[in-house]
């Protein structure tokens, strides 16, 4: 399978960002390596939307930044999860997990709902 | 990687750097990948090649991050601001709530002179700054002679001049007028109820047109109804509308009887136009009916004219016009020879300045009153800033110290006085607001337009104005004064009372003097005004105005010719005259068409029967038409005789004149006895009288003639009674008894003679209670000063008085050395307040009447009352010094 091109939900990314960030701070390619790992390298996130993602969560409020040495001791960006991306992260996974309970039981169903054939 | 690294804390040391942190950021991610991919046994070229095919458009990437991290940028400074703003407000308001007291006098203060400010702006724009209520008002120019002194009759022209000034002129749109002589009360309106009075202006056809006043219902006059014999229309003012009819929404076409006659209505006028406030302040007219030119032909002067100039003509034009125009003008075209009697006569100038012109210099002055209590309430602020901040300079010192700048310190300070002076100028509004609205329901008081006064948005944004440039400057000086000050010193400056407040108790020093000067200054004037106001209530009127009280009449006016007139008026006249003399407490009682202070005219120009005088030396005399009594109920000084009811319309002519017509034509001579001539009649000096003021209280008067009404025409008659009880006790029963000899008498309001005269001083008296109040408010504000200089210095110095009491310092020589202190501020800002006292009453000789601009009772009086306030604000503290218990000073350390 061609994992590069499974494309995202839209949202699905911010979600995922703020998911990534709730163990503690980490760079844009931690990020990457974080998602890619946790999805069994099923989901390939890009840097032309990692980035602005990133940085567009950061003008909202929902992270905050901050400079620091990586692991292999370079000057990187660190993002963290503010409160208010906290919270904003439990709504989302509310949101998804009732979202994707509604669609696997669509998609679960055998047979027509009794009420609507007799009606 | 919690802990910011060492360069981190330099890289951006010159301020944020979006583009260059975005470029940062993508090269780490980059060089990153390129490292994976190297460990995972990629060539080192073929890896970077890879990573940046992987990373797409870097320059578009990084443009985009540089977009959003300015945005960030810029959004997060604001923030700051704005969260330090609100810091520096909770602090304030926290700072402010521990020092109620503080604040209470600081906002006080604030609002009584913001109000002050705020009230006076808004008289200078209604009746200086802001056109005139009419539309183009620019436009409008009032038409008259230069001022001489004989009177109205002088200021206006006849019918023929205004058809022909009207006919030959080329730069007005129109011209129109109104007749000048109407009275107060000069209609009676009837078949509604009682008989009411009420008052009516004839104005010229297109009045309404040319000044752009619309009706609110029904129409204006059309050109038919001002020619002789067109049926009678009037227009409503829009209040006597609502007073005298309810505001009846039918009232046009509707007939109503004026003096008798059945009258349309065709029309109310736009509650926007107040005649009176324009034409004739402090009264109120209630109906406008057609001046049909043709009727008036005979009359001689009795119109105004005002013009409405073409757009772009300027006034100098205009006088060009009217020169070339006056020579062709008649007085009357019946008489050739009164060709060109107005050369020189048709001056045209800003309607807005005949209007308010005269009040320019007083409300100039009204203005820089209230701009001084201004300047004294800022330097009282700034004085009490200091005070609080020479307090807290401990305070600030620690905040310095824990590394508050400067700027964020004169910012808190600055932030205090905003908050002040803005919580004053709250109350400031709501003191001129309703300081506004009493003004604006002074109808007694002679001014313009007073009626229009209302706070609005113009006087909202002065509001805004003065409190906040107040807060910035008088806010700065403590500011800057407590940032400027040493750190160190302030901490380890243990007591108060060292370096840093002597220092601050100079700078207070200086505040307080230049507070005592201006308050000098604004003293001084009000002392001078006021000296002018007594002087002026002091002027002999030539009559006694207290006592007597007037009421108009009305009589049967309608015999044919006029010898029967003058029989059937005669009779008339004598029997009310009579009747009312009867009454209990009636001293004396008679009759006259024109009251002094009011109306006048004058007829022509006697001559002294065989003398000869060069054209011009002769005064036409102003003419009153009086019955018997009136001299003696007006209480007019007279030698000779007066006149009698044997004077009737077949004996000999006969007239009074006054001192000043004598001084004219018999100088040196008696005149009683002689003859004046008028034409070829002859009638002859029976007496004379003291001159009478006029047309005001403060002008001089001119020649006066009066005549009897058994044998000249009146135009009119005012019924005077001098009485020994209050004039309104008076009224019903003078009012049952004309009510007898003629049912058709309205009500008619019974005017104490007092008023009169209060009507024609209330200019003055207005302005200078105004300055009186606003020098009033200053040696508060100034004695506030004193008393906050002095008992702070008392309180900074306790224990220096506790040790000098200690070591056998007498109580009274504690109190004397405070007041002294307080003595040394006190006399410095009255040496300085009286010298700029000069200066300033020099601005305001123009406003003064009979009085020097240094006259000493006024200089010496208002210094002795200044320098009481200053000394009981400073005895105060005094006392609180000399009972400071040495014991209780000295452990306080």
């Amino acid at each position: 399978m061609d994992t590069t091109k499974l494309e995202f939900l839209r949202g699905t990314l911010d979600v995922l960002i703020l998911k990534a960030l709730v163990w503690g701070p980490l760079h844009g390619y931690a990020i990457t390596n974080l998602i890619r790992r946790h999805s069994d390298d099923a989901l390939l996130v890009e840097e032309g939307t990692l980035y602005p993602a990133l940085w567009r969560l950061e003008n909202k409020g929902l992270l905050d930044s901050e400079w620091g040495l990586s692991e292999n001791n370079r000057k990187a960006k660190f993002y963290g999860l503010t409160q208010a991306g906290q919270r904003q992260l439990r709504l989302e996974v509310k949101t998804w997990e009732a979202y994707a309970t509604a669609v696997a039981k669509v998609l679960d169903a055998t047979r027509p709902p009794m009420s609507e054939t007799i009606a | 990687m919690k802990s910011t690294p060492l360069w981190r804390r330099y890289s951006r040391l010159l301020g944020p750097d979006p583009a260059a942190d975005v470029k940062d950021e993508l090269r780490f991610h980059l060089e990153t990948k390129i490292d994976d991919l190297v460990a995972q046994g990629w060539h080192s070229e073929a890896a970077r090649q890879e990573a940046e095919r992987q990373f797409g458009d870097l320059r578009a990437l990084q443009q985009i991050g540089t977009t959003l991290g300015h945005e960030m940028e810029r959004r997060k400074q604001l923030n700051d601001y704005w969260n330090d703003s609100l810091q520096d407000i909770r602090y304030t308001f926290r700072t402010l709530a521990r020092d109620r007291g503080f604040a209470a006098v600081s906002i006080l203060i604030l609002a009584l002179a913001i109000g002050a400010n705020v009230a006076v702006f808004s008289v200078v724009n209604t009746l200086l700054l802001r056109p005139l209520p009419f539309a183009d008002s620019h436009e409008l120019v009032w038409i008259a002679p230069p001022a001489t002194n004989c009177g109205l009759s002088c200021a206006t022209y006849s019918a023929d001049a205004y058809q022909e000034f009207r006919m030959q002129s080329r730069v007005y749109q129109d011209v129109t007028g109104y007749f000048t002589f109407s009275t107060v009360d000069n209609l009676r309106l009837t078949g509604r109820g009682e008989p009411q009075s009420a008052t009516g202006i004839f104005v010229v056809g297109n009045f309404f047109q040319v000044l752009g006043v619309h009706p609110a219902m029904g129409r204006l006059f059309t050109p038919e109804e001002a020619r002789h014999g067109s049926h009678p229309v009037a227009l409503l003012a829009n209040s006597y509308w609502r007073r005298q009819f309810n505001a009846d929404p039918d009232i046009v076409g509707k007939a109503v009887d004026l003096n008798g006659t059945l009258v349309t209505v065709i029309g109310v006028l736009a509650a926007s136009f107040d005649f009176g406030a324009v034409f004739s302040p402090g009264e109120r007219v209630d109906l406008f009916t057609p001046y049909i030119l043709d009727d008036w032909r005979d009359d001689g002067n009795d119109l105004t004219m005002i013009g409405r100039l073409k757009p772009g003509v300027t006034v100098a034009q205009a006088l060009d016009d009217a020169n070339r125009v006056a020579p062709d003008m008649y007085f009357s075209v019946k008489y050739p020879e009164t060709l060109g009697r107005y050369r020189g006569n048709l001056v045209p100038g800003p309607l807005k300045d005949y209007v308010t012109g005269k009040l320019r210099h007083s409300l100039i002055a009204l203005w820089c009153a209230v701009g001084v209590i201004l300047l004294i309430a800022g330097v009282n602020l700034s004085n009490l800033l200091l005070a609080r901040a020479a307090a807290r300079s401990k305070e600030f010192a620690v905040r310095g110290a824990l590394g508050a700048s400067r700027g964020r310190i004169v910012r808190q300070l600055l932030m205090e006085s905003l908050v002040l002076s803005g919580a004053g100028a709250a109350f400031g509004l709501g003191l001129a607001m309703s300081l506004i609205s009493w003004l604006a329901h002074q109808g007694s008081v002679a001014l313009p337009l007073l009626s229009s006064l209302r706070i609005d948005g113009e006087a909202l944004g002065w509001t805004v104005f003065i409190a906040v440039s107040t807060a910035m400057l008088f806010g700065l000086l403590p500011g800057l004064k407590m940032a400027s000050g040493n750190l160190q010193n302030a901490l380890k400056d243990s007591g108060a009372g060292a370096g840093l407040g002597r220092k601050h108790e100079r700078v207070r020093a200086i505040l307080v003097v230049s507070e005592v000067a201006l308050a000098c200054v604004l003293l001084v004037s009000a002392g001078l005004l006021l000296r002018s106001f007594v002087k002026v209530l002091d002027v002999d009127l030539g009559f006694q105005p207290d006592r007597a009280a007037s009421v108009k009449i009305e009589y049967d006016d309608s015999a044919s010719s006029g010898e029967a007139s003058r029989a059937k008026r005669g009779a008339i006249f004598e029997q009310i005259i009579t009747r009312v003399s009867a009454l209990p407490g009636v001293e004396a009682a008679g009759m006259s068409d024109n009251l002094p202070l009011g109306p006048n005219r004058e007829w022509d120009t006697p001559v002294p029967k065989g003398k000869t005088f060069a054209p011009g030396e002769l005064p036409d005399p102003l003419v009153y038409v009086i019955t018997p009594g009136f001299i003696r109920a007006m209480g007019i000084r007279h030698r000779g005789r007066d006149f009698t009811w044997a004077d009737g319309p077949h004996s000999e002519r006969v007239v009074l004149i006054n001192e000043s017509a004598a001084r004219v034509y018999w100088p040196g001579e008696d005149p009683v006895d002689k003859i004046l001539m008028r034409g070829s009649e002859e009638d002859r000096v029976i007496g004379v009288v003291d001159d009478v003021h006029e047309e005001n209280v403060e002008s001089g008067t001119g020649s006066q003639i009066y005549y009897p009404a058994t044998q000249q025409r009146p135009s009119g008659a005012q019924l005077v009674i001098r009485t020994s009880l209050p004039p309104a006790t008076l009224a019903a029963s003078v009012l049952r008894a004309l009510r007898e000899l003629n049912p058709k008498q309205p009500v008619a309001e019974f005017r104490p003679i007092r008023t009169i005269v209060d009507r024609a001083v209330s200019p003055r008296r207005f302005f200078m209670l105004l300055v009186a109040a606003f020098a009033g408010l200053g040696l508060l504000l100034a004695a506030l000063g004193i008393y906050g200089v002095i008992s702070y210095s008392v309180a900074q110095k306790t224990q220096e008085i506790g040790v000098r009491m200690a070591l056998g310092a007498s109580t009274a020589r504690v109190q004397r050395d405070v007041v002294l202190n307080t003595l040394r501020l006190a006399l410095a800002g009255i040496g300085l307040g009286i010298t700029a006292s000069f200066a300033s009453a020099r601005l305001i000789s123009s406003l003064l009447f009979a009085t020097s601009p240094w006259d000493p009772t006024a200089y010496a009086g208002m210094m002795l009352a200044l320098l009481a306030v200053t000394l009981i604000s400073g005895y105060i503290p005094a006392r609180r010094a000399s009972r400071i218990n040495p014991m209780t000073a000295l452990r306080s350390q």
